[in-house]
């Protein structure tokens, strides 16, 4: 097999044994990246020359004896929403197009300390905006599985990156399912930790309450690998939780027998796509066959609504009200003023009939409202407005507070839920991959896409994709397990019992 | 009619920045007057990315603030977000509170003109303070700016944003609109001030902007229930700014309303130069600052263990303590209140009288003597402690009390203490200050001025006071001031008798 088929356990395991460099490593990434980049488009910033000096370093350390890290001479590929001191973080955004952190996320600090070499930041929905990864300000990432097609977001950068074997693994962050959905849609496995789980600081902020960082991988074991190493306690963000982290690498191989996998009954809705939903079943099968014992659970607060073809879902209108009203505000920082993009248009433009000045405008505003208009594409303009009135004086109930309501109901239902089972498995997306630009004028349907990875988020429990399937024109279809909070082992052990017995995350896409 | 005819309703807002050592959110140092943005970090400038954590110490001030004002505590409190936009505010929204405040529904009893007003406090919260826009007159004066004359120059007309401030722990107290004349609002401000010294939660210091007011008044007929319409203050940056300008704003509307006209509910900007108001924005114009729970804190738990340890904390407060030094200490009324309305005197006064000097004498010397020194100094009693500490000021009390030295000796001695740091019985040996009580040494001394003054001692005989004075005065020009006076006149009295 190609250097860059190959897991991160074995390209590690290689590295200790002195079979492989992690400089050698790191040149199979980036061949890989220069054969098919220009297809896949999977990074917006690929750092050849850091990664080779990194992987030189660590293969220095190693012949110096110090003891190899977790992800030893691992090419990793970061999502360009987490903050790298001293190399560009854009959000796929034209407002942060020429942005350097003067700091480490701290999930990149504890990557860097584990050995891992990043070769890149990753394209996504700018700012983590979306389900696609077409609203990039820097071009529209590509499903390796099928070029015409998108690879899911907003994490697409990251799923497509893996996929294509330009990284051997990757980070990205979910908000609303964006690590699972593409993971999904690009055939890899991808997990959100419980909200908590991962520090945030120097994640982008999309919307606060509901974002997590977590790894995107070939298989579950490898997603074991890069969770235990980013999985912490971080004094610096305050919503992290200091609870303990087991050895999810140790633990991982377990017998599943008697746990208790419940079917949600609202999930497996009319109209939804029957190879998809064929495929998820077929995989519980595949668990009960190992004794997990299967059972319905309902999810009501999370139902989904078909009228007149049209899906409707309490849990997604919470969502799009919750994530774009922190989103609105998370947002607001970038006005030109401190760093970021800011307008050319002056007064002295004005003056000479170059342009218009806005109605009512001082100078301040002017700069404020080109800056953030020339910079935001039209996704996050919709979803500022959407928040800003969803925050609005007289609205504030009516929206945020009953959208928190419908949140807490959320959360309620899980709850129950896991008093009878330990692992709950659903659809990760309704329908395979879609076509490029099928969904782009449909704000809407692109929304409803969203609507079985949403409610993990608003409860702050952990999920999994992992690939369970392939449609009959070859496209990747993902089951998804979602389980109690700080149960990311449980979900591991489960899918891993389930990739035990299985191939479809061994199959590669014919790029 | 004229002001006379209305009465005004005032509330005031606080902003007193809490004495912690490092910002609300972030490790950054809350030193004043550094140069710009020399305090600052990827937190307190708003980097993309960043997550705030809260300091718990400016938890602790502020809680200590609200049970010291008598609110109501909050046993979850929790921040959120207030959303504007302005370039001294890099994350275009304000970590405040507005759902949950620390404390709410508590008082402050204030003093005006012998009687006792409340005043009560509508909340007490936590929020992080802005950084500062220096406009372009600023940034061609500054003396923090680091900058050649071509640089100055460069930066002609621009408007430049110092985030040394941004961040820094606010804690703000927000009065009901019960005050009722502007000289109430005047001792509001200064007893709150002497409160928050108290507490050791601010340094109160208006020029350094660690105590900022803002101030909204409305006017109404004496005897009317309903309120009028409410204008606010904005940029009355002193006490003094903010009685000035309530000053003229009773003036404007009450002209207004003598007048017939409406007095319009806005927000108004004090022109401290022009000595006015000026319309910033009506009503209509309010902002909408979008409050929401600040999604990357968690709420803050205040268990019962934690309120008893501050309430447990909070020292005796300056109306506690002067009941306390006229019933327990025999002080008069009007002493207590001059030396409790600044803490320091007041702790120098107690160490004074706990080293064993009688409460009036010490009283006596600090509102004298101190009190005079300090304000033609301008230095604090921190500053004069260190050269003449309690201990010293008892030995000075002590040997005038002794006799040892003439009261107006001892006020010598005491700017000698205070220019030099050497101690009074140093002093008074070093100089051969020592009064002569001694009766041996003196009765030679008095029996040759009475020789010598036959007139005199013929005059007093006959009951001529004058004499009395004369004689005295030849007894301490022969001893060079030396002698205690009440001995002499002790002596002359019994030795009249037997002199010629």
């Amino acid at each position: 097999m190609e250097l860059y088929g190959l897991t991160a356990r074995a390209v590690r395991d290689r590295i200790v044994a002195g079979e492989l460099t992690a400089e050698a490593a790191a040149r199979a990434c980036l061949e890989r990246i220069a054969a098919v980049e220009g297809k896949v488009h999977a990074f917006v910033s690929v750092d050849a020359e850091g990664a080779l000096r990194r992987a030189k370093e660590v293969d220095a350390a190693l012949a110096r004896g110090e003891r190899p890290g977790a992800l030893c001479g691992i090419p990793i590929a970061l999502k360009d929403n987490l903050c790298t001191a001293g190399t560009p973080t854009t959000c796929s955004s034209k407002i942060l197009a020429n942005y350097v952190p003067p700091y480490n996320a701290t999930v990149v600090e504890r990557v860097l300390a584990a050995g891992a070499v990043p070769i890149g930041k990753t394209n996504l929905d700018e700012f983590a905006m979306g389900s696609s990864t077409e609203n990039s300000a820097f071009g529209t990432t590509r499903n390796p599985w099928d070029l015409e097609r998108v690879p899911g977001g907003s994490s697409g950068g990251s799923a497509a990156a893996v996929a294509a074997g330009e990284a051997v693994m990757a980070l990205g962050s979910d908000t609303g399912g964006s690590i699972r959905q593409p993971a999904s849609f690009c055939g890899v496995v991808g997990l959100k930790p419980t909200y908590g789980r991962v520090s945030r600081y120097g994640l982008v902020a999309f919307a606060s309450s509901l974002d997590q960082i977590g790894p995107i991988a070939k298989d579950v074991a490898d997603a074991a690998l890069l969770l235990g190493v980013i999985a912490a306690h971080d004094p610096r963000d305050s919503t992290s939780v200091p609870e303990p982290v087991p050895d999810y690498v140790g633990q991982l191989e377990a017998d599943i027998r008697g746990r208790k996998v419940g079917l949600p009954r609202e999930f497996f809705i009319e109209g939804m796509d029957p190879e998809v939903e064929g495929a998820v079943r077929r995989a519980v099968e595949v668990l009960a066959g190992q004794g997990a014992e299967v059972m319905e659970v309902s999810l009501p607060h999370s139902r989904i609504d078909v009228k007149d073809g049209q899906l409707s879902a309490y849990a997604v209108a919470a969502y799009y009200v919750i994530a774009t009203a922190e989103a609105s505000s998370n947002l607001a920082r970038y006005d030109g003023a401190h760093y970021g993009h800011r307008t050319a248009v002056s007064h002295l433009q004005f003056a000479h009939g170059r342009d218009v000045p806005i109605e009512d405008a001082t100078p301040l505003v002017e700069m404020f409202s080109r800056s953030r208009a020339e910079g935001f594409g039209a996704e996050v303009k919709r979803r500022i407005l959407l928040g800003t009135y969803a925050l609005s004086s007289g609205y504030y109930d009516a929206y945020y507070l009953k959208a928190s309501k419908v949140r807490s109901l959320i959360r309620r239902d899980f709850d129950e839920a896991f008093e009878r089972a330990d692992a709950i498995a659903c659809p990760t997306s309704p329908t395979a991959a879609f076509r490029v630009g099928e969904r782009a004028d449909d704000p809407l349907q692109m929304y409803m896409g969203d609507v079985f990875t949403i409610s993990c988020n608003l409860a702050g429990i952990p999920g999994i994709a992992v690939p369970c399937g392939f449609t009959t024109g070859g496209l990747p279809i993902g089951l998804q397990l979602l389980g109690r909070p700080f149960d990311e082992l449980g979900l591991l052990q489960l899918a891993r019992a389930y990739e035990r017995v299985t191939d479809h995350h061994q199959r590669r896409p014919p790029l | 009619m004229t002001t006379a005819s209305y009465e005004s309703v005032i509330g005031l807002e606080a902003h007193a920045q809490l004495a912690t050592r490092t910002k609300l959110f972030c490790g950054c140092s809350t030193r004043f007057g550094a140069p710009p943005n020399t305090q600052t970090c990827p937190v307190c400038t708003g980097h993309p990315g960043v997550l705030p954590v809260l300091n718990r110490t400016a938890v602790e001030y502020a809680l200590k603030t609200a049970l010291a004002l008598n609110c109501q505590v909050s046993r979850q409190t929790a921040l959120d977000r207030k959303n504007y936009y302005y370039p001294d505010l890099p994350k275009n929204y304000q970590i405040s509170q507005n759902y949950k405040n620390l404390g709410f529904d508590g008082h402050m009893d204030i003093e005006v003109g012998g009687e006792t007003r409340r005043v009560r406090i509508h909340n007490v919260h936590l929020e992080e303070d802005a950084g500062k826009l220096l406009h372009p007159e600023d940034v061609q004066q500054s003396t923090l700016l680091d900058l050649s004359a071509e640089g100055r120059a460069a930066l002609a007309g621009m408007t430049l944003v110092d985030l040394n401030r941004a961040g820094t722990p606010l804690c703000e107290i927000v009065t009901q609109p019960d005050m009722r004349s502007v000289e109430e609002a005047r001792v509001y401000m200064e007893t709150l001030a002497s409160a928050l010294l108290y507490l050791g939660v601010c340094d109160c210091k208006m020029q350094e902007g660690s105590l900022r007011f803002e101030a909204s008044i409305s006017l109404r007929p004496f005897g009317a229930t309903e309120y009028g319409n409410r204008v606010e203050i904005k940029n009355v940056n002193s006490m003094k700014a903010v009685v000035h300008a309530l000053e003229y704003e009773a003036k404007r509307q009450a002209d207004r309303l003598s007048h017939g006209e409406r007095v319009a509910r806005e927000t108004r900007l004090w022109d401290d130069a022009a000595g006015r108001t000026v319309s910033m924005r009506s009503k209509e114009e309010a902002q909408d600052y979008r409050y929401f729970p600040e999604p990357d804190l968690v709420p803050v738990e205040v268990d019962a263990a934690w309120l008893e340890r501050v309430r447990a904390a909070i020292p005796e407060m300056a109306p506690a303590r002067r009941r306390r030094f006229v019933e327990g200490l025999g002080l008069p009324d009007y002493d207590a209140g001059v030396l409790v309305a600044d803490k320091a005197l007041a702790d120098y006064f107690e160490e004074c009288v706990r080293l064993g000097a009688e409460p009036k004498a010490a009283s006596n010397w600090l509102m004298g003597s101190v009190m005079r020194q300090l304000k033609d100094s301008g230095a604090r009693i921190a500053d004069l402690a260190a050269r003449v500490p309690p201990q010293g000021l008892c030995e000075l009390i002590a040997a005038v009390q002794d006799g040892t030295l003439a009261p107006n000796t001892a006020k010598e001695v005491f700017q000698e203490m205070a220019a030099t740091g050497k101690g009074a019985t140093a002093l008074i040996a070093e100089r051969g200050l020592r009064q002569i009580s001694d009766s041996g040494e003196l009765e030679a001394v008095v029996l040759r001025i009475l020789t010598e003054n036959p007139k005199a001692v013929a005059d007093l005989r006959q009951g001529k006071k004058q004499a009395l004075g004369f004689l005295m005065g030849q007894v301490m020009k022969a001893t060079g001031g030396k002698a205690n006076p009440k001995a002499v006149a002790g002596l002359i009295g019994r030795m009249l008798p037997k002199a010629p």
